[in-house]
């Protein structure tokens, strides 16, 4: 199975609060690792390292070592914006351009990063749109405002806009956390299409879910991986008593 | 019935009672507010009116007792003054506000920069206008309407500062960190998704801005000095409107009284175009 991703010791911090305290795992290509754990312990600054983004929020610094496909995406020499146009990510909350129409919506990184045929655009977000499963119920409107959609078609938006660069992996932010379980269904029936395609790293406070949809679990506790395998593993026989204890719910 | 129920139902009459009283203060202070903004309007609206007319805006000031004056003078010399204040008091003021909010939140410069531009919004306007009288009319030897722009700009710049940045704060984080996952470079993150989500507000404040100084009258006496002759000469001294009224309201002669009137009609008239034709121009931009 090819590593896509090799996480070795990576630390982090908001100001003087550390977040993560030396995480290391590697991550296989085209499929879809859940990451769990109990609120505050670490899982959102994980996937928010893994394309740079953790570094945005003033204050924060991140160490270790971090390789996406064989590149250390914190090498001096690695400009970050390219880093994070090869990683989508999708955040908890939809949050689609208010100023924008559907079509543009899909369109703005490509159109944002310079790429203006008309024909090259048109295709791509019919393609991203397909493939984010929202094609047919907004191709009649496609210059509606994004924020004329539903919560869950507003999330199929965001992960449309984030397929439509073109990304081979995908970080995932509790992106069905705001949203009804109908929506969540269909998010979840989503992820298992696009590993096909993308590596999917997604985080998650729903434990059905990471069982659902997942390969691969990591239990993150206090800024530490307690424990990383194939899913299956960590639902059926955990390892350590702290994995059992919180899938089975006794705390978190 | 239990004996706290019963206690809820005898508090809600109570309760139902200072609801109605409170509604009808909050209700009367509402009237009380509008009282002498509309009587303000009405009395200009009427008393000028009679003297407002295309002549008022095209002619040159009359001597008393001749028909056909007007302020077709001041009226070019607020616009020129306006534009100058708007010129230097819009970029520098939106880059601030831009470099405190995107670039620069904390810190001491930054928190600097926000009490200096406080203290500036509350500074007497006189004050602004004596400070340009030393370092620009003195040196150029003559009052004159860029000194006149740029004491209107210093008075701009803090109310731009101010409302922009407060605008763009309310643009969510989650739109810039949306806009920079996909890969977008932070300058263009701030003019294609910040910027066009926050224009509306950012015109509105811009426009309270213009309409503020476009009525200053304290720092025009020092600088700009007024004028009685067509002018648009920046290093010469240029009519205003607000200059013009103050002259004609403490003259002897009813005739100019009336045409103070009409004057302070048309710079009301003024700004509400101006702010028409922003709103107008940023209709295309906002979807919802």
């Amino acid at each position: 199975m090819e590593k896509v991703i090799q996480v070795n010791d990576v630390k982090a911090w908001y100001g003087s609060l550390q977040t993560l305290k030396g995480i290391s795992l590697e991550i296989s290509k085209n499929r879809v690792t859940a990451i769990i754990g109990p609120s505050g312990c670490g899982k959102s600054t994980f996937i928010r390292c893994l394309n740079r983004m953790h570094e945005v929020v003033p204050g924060a610094k991140v160490e270790g070592k971090i390789l996406i496909n064989k590149t250390d995406i914190y090498s001096t020499q690695v400009d970050p914006v390219e880093i994070r146009r090869r990683i989508g990510m999708v955040f908890q909350k939809p949050n689609p351009f208010p100023t924008m129409t559907i079509y543009n919506n899909v369109a703005s990184g490509l159109k944002l990063n310079g790429v203006n045929n008309k024909k090259v655009l048109g295709e791509a977000v019919e393609k991203s749109l397909r493939r984010a499963a929202l094609w047919d119920e907004v191709k009649d409107r496609l210059n509606h405002s994004g924020m004329s959609l539903s919560g869950g078609q507003q999330q199929r938006l965001c992960i449309a806009r984030a397929l439509a660069v073109e990304p081979d992996i995908l970080l995932m932010d509790e992106p069905a956390s705001a949203l009804d379980p109908i929506s969540t269904l269909r998010i979840e029936e989503l992820v298992q299409e696009l590993k096909q395609q993308y590596t999917i790293v997604i985080v998650t406070h729903n434990m059905q879910q990471a069982a659902r949809i997942s390969d691969y679990t990591a239990f993150f506790l206090n800024g530490e991986i307690i424990e990383y395998d194939i899913t299956e593993n960590i639902f059926t026989k955990p390892k350590d008593k702290r994995t059992e204890d919180y899938i089975t719910g006794r705390f978190g | 019935m239990s004996e706290l129920q019963s206690q809820y139902a005898k508090r809600y009459k109570s309760r139902k009672f200072i609801n109605y009283i409170m509604i009808t203060i909050m209700l009367l202070s509402t009237l009380l507010a509008l009282i002498p903004l509309f009587s303000i309007l009405t009395h200009i609206g009427i008393s000028g009116i009679k003297a407002l007319n295309l002549q008022f805006i095209t002619n040159l000031p009359a001597p008393v007792g001749e028909p056909g004056g007007g302020m077709g003078n001041a009226l070019v010399g607020t616009l020129v003054l306006v534009s100058l204040a708007a010129l230097m008091g819009i970029p520098v003021g939106v880059l601030t506000a831009i470099y405190l909010s995107e670039y620069q939140q904390v810190g001491l410069f930054p928190s600097t920069v926000r009490f200096v531009a406080d203290s500036l919004l509350g500074i007497p306007s006189i004050v602004v206008g004596i400070f340009v009288y030393l370092i620009i009319v003195l040196p150029m030897k003559s009052f004159s309407a860029l000194a006149g722009g740029v004491a209107l700009g210093i008075m701009l710049i803090p109310i731009v500062i101010r409302g922009t940045e407060g605008m763009l704060k309310m643009v969510p984080d989650s739109l810039r960190e949306a806009a920079l996952a996909l890969g977008m470079r932070k300058w263009r993150v701030i003019v294609s998704i910040v910027l066009p989500t926050a224009i509306k507000g950012i015109i509105t404040t811009i426009m309270l801005g213009i309409a503020r100084v476009a009525g200053e009258t304290a720092p025009l006496l020092l600088t700009a000095f007024g004028n009685h002759f067509w002018s648009t000469k920046l290093d010469q001294p240029i009519g205003a409107l607000p200059l013009q009224i103050f002259n004609y309201a403490i003259s002897p002669f009813d005739e100019w009284h009336n045409q103070a009137w009409a004057g302070s009609l048309l710079l009301i008239l003024v700004v509400l175009i101006l702010s028409i034709i922003a709103r107008l121009a940023t209709r295309g931009n906002k979807l919802n």
